[in-house]
């Protein structure tokens, strides 16, 4: 396997969210806005990144049967790290994502990645699946993002682009808008998939 | 004793801020183990009693051993342990609901399958831990909310599995099949759940 290819692969071909359909909360709950999404997407990047590195580093001395408690500890200790350095840093983001800094702690992508990729395989390898899958996540976040900001608010990372004519569609920033956009994106790359299947 | 409070927090917790349909935690299981009704019933049961004891036990660990007004250190602050040492007690909780499970009910053992484990990582039993103590609720009102969130997990989950068979039959455009029309559908039923926010009960 190729370096290269262990790092897109997250980006379309087994993009957690459109894909896989992990991490499924936190893509409906902080994508009222571009910003928050990035936010979100950096946030999960470290983490992924750091918990795929100890996780590869511990993997051989990790007895099977407890190894789901081990790599949630070291998860936790990763997203209270970020979260800490967030309420520091970026005390507004941290005040916008709210209850969901400390959830990172159970965002399926993290465990499913330990215990899919970087329980199986060396160090290298993790942190590069970490930083691709993190990406792929952060890339989805934004597309979703950008739909519910554009057509809910007629702005794009909170500068207005379009006419002030332009009446907002507020259910899209709202709970129903958030299911909504999601549902007709899957619905989207399930058939962009479908086509490429076609034409092979 | 303020009954009309408690009234307050359970109808706030199903209904007005249902956990799936207006917090958005949950999802997973929710869209997951939605397809039968049987098995819809069974996780729901499951995920509210996991609610119900994380809530009291996380409530009773973070006031005696984390928060450092009330802990029995004398002021040591600890409460930046706090999703630490909750997602351990949800974890511990959670494979002890499962060994009972297996015991008492090997049907429903067999029918919730995979989604036992993954109580733990589903967001809505950390959420109301956490939410418990954002709010400073008192330990009776912690159990309250905890087991009146389950009911309204429950609550949507059902009524999500009862649509979805019925939706089997129905003739759906090839790429909306699966996961896409159940957040259509998720999104309708949001909608009306948004109604309840009309509510103001204080």
């Amino acid at each position: 396997m190729s370096i290269i290819r262990e790092f897109t692969k997250g980006f379309y071909k087994e993009n957690p969210v459109f894909r896989l359909a992990l991490g499924l909360c936190p893509t409906l709950a902080v994508t009222s806005s571009i910003e928050n999404g990035i936010g979100m997407g950096v946030a999960v990047i470290s983490v992924l990144t750091c918990s795929n590195f100890v996780i590869s580093l511990v993997r051989k001395v990790v007895p099977k049967k407890i190894r789901i408690p081990i790599f949630i500890v070291i998860i936790a200790t990763f997203v209270t790290i970020v979260e800490m350095l967030m309420q520091a840093y970026k005390p507004e983001l941290y005040k916008s994502l709210g209850l969901f800094v400390p959830l990172i702690v159970v965002n399926c992508i993290i465990l499913g990645r330990a215990e899919a990729y970087a329980s199986r395989n060396n160090v290298i390898y993790s942190i590069i699946d970490g930083l691709g899958m993190g990406i792929g996540f952060t890339l989805s976040l934004v597309i979703i993002s950008s739909i519910r900001e554009f057509f809910g608010n007629g702005t794009l990372y909170g500068y207005p682009v379009l006419p002030t004519s332009y009446k907002p569609v507020l259910i899209l920033v709202m709970a129903p808008g958030a299911f909504l956009t999601l549902g007709y994106v899957l619905c989207f790359f399930n058939w962009l998939d479908m086509r490429f299947k076609n034409r092979n | 004793m303020d009954l009309g409070h408690f009234f307050v927090i359970i109808i706030g917790a199903i209904f007005i801020n249902n956990f799936v349909l207006t917090k958005f935690l949950g999802i997973c299981p929710y869209i997951g183990v939605s397809r039968k009704l049987d098995s819809a019933i069974g996780m729901g049961f499951a995920v509210t009693f996991v609610m119900s004891v994380a809530s009291a036990a996380t409530w009773v660990l973070y006031t005696f051993l984390l928060n450092p007004k009330t802990n029995i250190f004398h002021g040591t602050d600890l409460t930046y342990l706090r999703t630490i040492a909750f997602i351990i007690i949800i974890a511990s909780l959670v494979q002890f609901v499962e060994m009972v499970i297996q015991k008492t009910s090997p049907v429903l053992y067999n029918a919730l399958g995979i989604y036992l484990p993954l109580i733990t990582t589903n967001c809505a039993v950390l959420g109301v831990a956490v939410l418990n103590i954002d709010e400073s609720f008192s330990f009776l009102e912690s159990l309250v909310h905890g087991f009146s969130a389950g009911i309204g997990f429950t609550l949507a989950l059902v009524l999500m599995a009862g649509l979805r068979e019925k939706l089997d039959m129905a003739d759906i455009p090839k790429p909306l099949r699966g996961i896409p029309i159940a957040f259509i559908l998720a999104s309708l039923m949001s909608l009306a759940f948004f109604g309840f926010s009309g509510l103001s009960l204080n």
